[in-house]
């Protein structure tokens, strides 16, 4: 307020006390009528006055960043053909989101997300899919999995599991056809994946391993190079952006059941899309849980489901499934999964206290 | 030595800006008016016991009200009462009846009496200027002072307190003579003088520590006597080293030790909050929707204090009070000023600094309230009065990343009460306990969506209060 106006309130107060102030907004004019010393509730702000300036956008930057790694692997190893899935994927995440947001004539805010959604998605596809897939996937993802439930924040499912989901029902041969890596001529030699029951591996163990760790192995494009995901699993977690419990709590649920059930332990974590699917996608905020013992509960249900699927399912991978079920669980387990607020004592104790 | 350090702690780390730190005391010059909201207090407004017109001197009792949770409100310069009018106040987020006070020349006290005992003490006092003799005059005779303090009655000094309007100067300002009567039942065993401070800019209590140390302990020891607790703790967070020292070094000298110790804590948000610093100094836990007194606690601020001893060894009711003045001004500091003092009078002799957007801000920049009305005055629970340049807030979706949830010292679900207030689902915001919030902020300074979660709660609250 300024000068002029602090004198006016002066003078009607010595007077009669009454100040007609002329900016008064209505609703404190609907509260309380005349004498009062209204105050200008345009610029009023709330506390607190100060905050952290991590943005939204920010942590979808340095997520995004950390996708860098896998992306960086899947062209290398699975040569140009993977940068177009991958190019062909965000465009059309970004552009559906674009069309969309004009559309419902709301601000297209560019916040990362569905850079990523897109991105994600197209780590996850098979290296030889034809491209228009890829662009049916990514729009799915966005307009169905994402904007239809009022766009970020509100959707339930992962969009990119959604989008790969959704490609893998309509298309499941091309789903399903994996390549060596190295191998994106037109004459390529199609390999079966490691999970796949007709996967057969000619040498050791330990040379298995390796090239599973470096990624030289037949996979998604972004799946494939367990070194890379960890890598980038640790920034994240070091920046903070993603929780720990998901990735740590999901792995160790599926190292478990491996014991219990006498799976080769190292394989079955470095094989198929868990690891990817542990950092990346079962970290995603909008679609797990709130608290940390609802994401130590949805990490554990995603390492179960995947491993009975792998186990005993008709698909030879389970971590798209797993984590999407899950999701649907979200709601459920954040509204019983409450933490006790500070000083919480059972209704009948506090009774007794009184 | 008597310290005791608390080294692990969960909360969150901010930035200090405590750029007045240093800087010592000022007395700021009278006001030329005051304006006295007639409730300034956790409790039941007072009733004006003043006309319009009418002389009043400094220190005067202008106010009061039979209610038991309520303080009394005194004339904070001699002057004459100049208008009676309503006025909104933002700190309560209600309407009060306010009167305005015009000074006059001469300055006119009318204190309390004291107890006989004190009288030759309190004469002494009157005759020193300089605050820093004062405290040297209080330190040498401290072993007499707390033997007269112990021959007084604790119900003589509950009265003095209550008389004098000493409220909790910490910002939530429930009325102190309330604390030190405890129901039969609650047995207290423990003070704890919260010195910590742990909002960002304010640094009020930090130099009442320094340089008012000796009044505050024997506030302390005021409280001490009263409710006969085993140990008083003496609570700052470890960024106020200086303060730690010399309190310590007090508490020696003056032949405390067996009874009263500093804690020292880490300095981390929100320590300062009651449930908070119980919590970290004693490993106790208030109950939901309890006061501390149901876990054998009292706390109490370290002004608080202070004011207490002014009001027992002077007669001096609440009439002024120390505050830090800072942000965008061009001379910030620690200043004692009359309660009553309109802002704009303040901002004056710090030389603010204009610009477009600005907040006025009661109090520090997380609970503090942003008032925009120069003309507002500084009421009992103001400490700090925070310049800075308004920054917009563009509030975006939730996105679910939890960071709220994490931090909020409560254990409450912060994201929830967002979504609820939106959608008016005042009652499942009950479900969600959002009484137990203590609106610290914490939520709404990590969230990433720039959510004014804070708002969102008071506003659940309001409306549930309403109903
Ligand atoms: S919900 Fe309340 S108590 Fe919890 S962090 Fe937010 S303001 Fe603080
Ligand atoms: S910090 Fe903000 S964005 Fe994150 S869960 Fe809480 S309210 Fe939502």
């Amino acid at each position: 307020m300024n000068g002029t106006n602090k004198e006016n309130i002066t003078e009607n107060n010595a007077e009669n006390n009454v100040l007609d102030d002329s900016k008064v907004s209505d609703t404190t004019v609907g509260a309380a009528k005349d004498n009062i010393i209204v105050r200008d509730n345009n610029f009023i702000s709330q506390s607190p006055h100060i905050w952290r300036g991590i943005s939204s956008a920010k942590i979808m930057y340095i997520f995004l960043a950390s996708l860098i790694f896998p992306s960086v692997a899947a062209v290398y190893f699975f040569g140009l053909r993977a940068f177009w899935v991958m190019l062909a994927s965000t465009a059309t995440a970004v552009l559906v989101e674009l069309i969309i947001k004009k559309a419902r004539k709301k601000r297209f805010k560019m916040d990362g997300s569905a850079l990523i959604t897109g991105l994600l998605l197209a780590l996850t596809l098979p290296p030889r899919i034809p491209i228009w897939m890829v662009v049916i996937g990514a729009a799915f993802s966005i307009a169905l999995a994402k904007e239809v439930f009022g766009g970020l924040g509100h959707n339930i499912f992962n969009p990119a599991l959604a989008g790969r989901a959704f490609l893998a029902i309509c298309f499941p041969t091309f789903m399903t056809q994996w390549y060596l890596p190295g191998n994106y001529g037109v004459d390529a030699v199609t390999s079966a994946s490691p999970l796949s029951e007709n996967f057969i591996f000619q040498g050791t163990n330990m040379a298995l391993y390796r090239d599973m760790f470096f990624g030289n192995t037949a996979g998604s494009i972004g799946e494939t190079s367990a070194m890379l995901i960890i890598l980038a699993g640790i920034l994240l977690i070091a920046f903070r952006i993603i929780d720990w419990k998901i990735p740590l709590v999901y792995v160790a649920t599926v190292v478990i059941m491996s014991l219990i059930f006498g799976e080769d332990i190292l394989f079955q974590v470095m094989a198929g899309g868990l690891l990817f699917g542990a950092v990346f996608m079962a970290t995603d905020y909008v679609t797990s849980p709130v608290t940390g013992l609802g994401r130590i509960i949805f990490a554990v249900g995603c390492g179960l489901i995947t491993f009975l699927i792998r186990r005993f399912g008709a698909m030879p991978e389970g971590v798209c499934f797993s984590i999407l079920v899950m999701n649907g669980f979200t709601p459920l387990i954040d509204r019983y999964i409450r933490p006790k607020p500070f000083g919480y004592m059972k209704p009948q104790k506090a009774k007794q206290a009184k | 030595m008597t310290i005791k350090r608390v080294k692990f702690t969960s909360g969150l780390k901010l930035p200090e800006n405590k750029v007045t730190e240093h800087m010592p005391v000022a007395r700021l010059e009278l006001p030329s008016k005051v304006i006295l909201p007639l409730q300034q207090h956790f409790g039941q407004q007072c009733n004006l016991l003043v006309k319009k017109g009418e002389k009043v001197r400094t220190g005067q009792l202008i106010a009061d009200s039979d209610s038991f949770i309520s303080a009394p409100i005194h004339s904070t310069i001699t002057g004459v009462v100049s208008s009676v009018f309503k006025m909104i106040n933002p700190l309560a987020n209600s309407i009060v009846d306010a009167a305005e006070i015009t000074a006059s020349e001469e300055e006119e006290l009318d204190f309390q009496s004291v107890n006989p005992v004190l009288e030759d003490i309190r004469k002494e006092l009157g005759s020193l200027r300089e605050n820093g003799e004062i405290e040297n005059y209080l330190s040498g005779k401290i072993k007499e002072l707390f033997d007269k303090i112990n021959s007084i009655e604790n119900e003589e000094i509950i009265a003095s307190i209550k008389n004098a309007g000493i409220v909790g100067l910490g910002g939530a300002a429930f009325p102190t003579h309330v604390k030190l009567r405890p129901p039969e039942d609650k047995k207290i065993d423990s003070i704890i003088i919260n010195g910590c401070e742990c909002e960002p800019y304010i640094t009020a209590d930090h130099r009442i520590m320094l340089e008012y140390g000796m009044q505050m302990l024997i506030g302390a020891y005021i409280f001490y006597k009263v409710l006969n607790p085993e140990k008083v703790y003496i609570a700052i967070e470890d960024n106020k080293e200086d303060a730690i020292i010399n309190i310590d070094s007090l508490i020696a000298k003056s032949g405390l030790a067996d009874n009263f110790c500093v804690v020292s804590l880490k300095s981390k948000y929100p320590m300062g909050a009651e449930k908070t610093l119980i919590k970290n100094v004693l490993k106790r836990k208030v109950p939901m929707g309890g006061l501390p007194m149901d876990v054998g606690v009292v706390v109490n601020n370290v002004g608080t204090c202070k004011a207490a001893c002014d009001a027992i060894l002077k007669g001096q009711p609440l009439i002024e009070k120390i505050i830090s003045v800072t942000g965008a001004v061009a001379n910030p500091g620690n200043f004692i000023v009359r309660i009553g003092t309109p802002v704009s009078e303040i901002l004056k002799c710090c030389g603010e600094f204009r610009s477009e957007i600005r907040e006025i801000i009661l109090g520090g920049p997380m609970m503090g309230n942003d008032i925009n009305e120069e003309n507002f005055p500084v009421t009992k629970a103001v400490n700090c009065i925070l310049i800075k340049k308004g920054l917009p807030r563009n509030e975006g979706n939730c996105i679910r990343c939890g960071r709220c949830v994490n931090i909020c010292p409560m254990n409450l679900l912060p994201l929830n009460y967002v979504n609820f207030v939106k959608n008016s689902k005042f009652e499942m915001c009950k479900e969600y306990y959002i009484s137990s919030c203590i609106e610290c902020g914490s939520c709404a300074y990590v969230c990433p969506s720039a959510i004014p979660i804070v708002a969102y709660i008071k506003t659940g609250k309001s409306i549930l209060a309403g109903k």
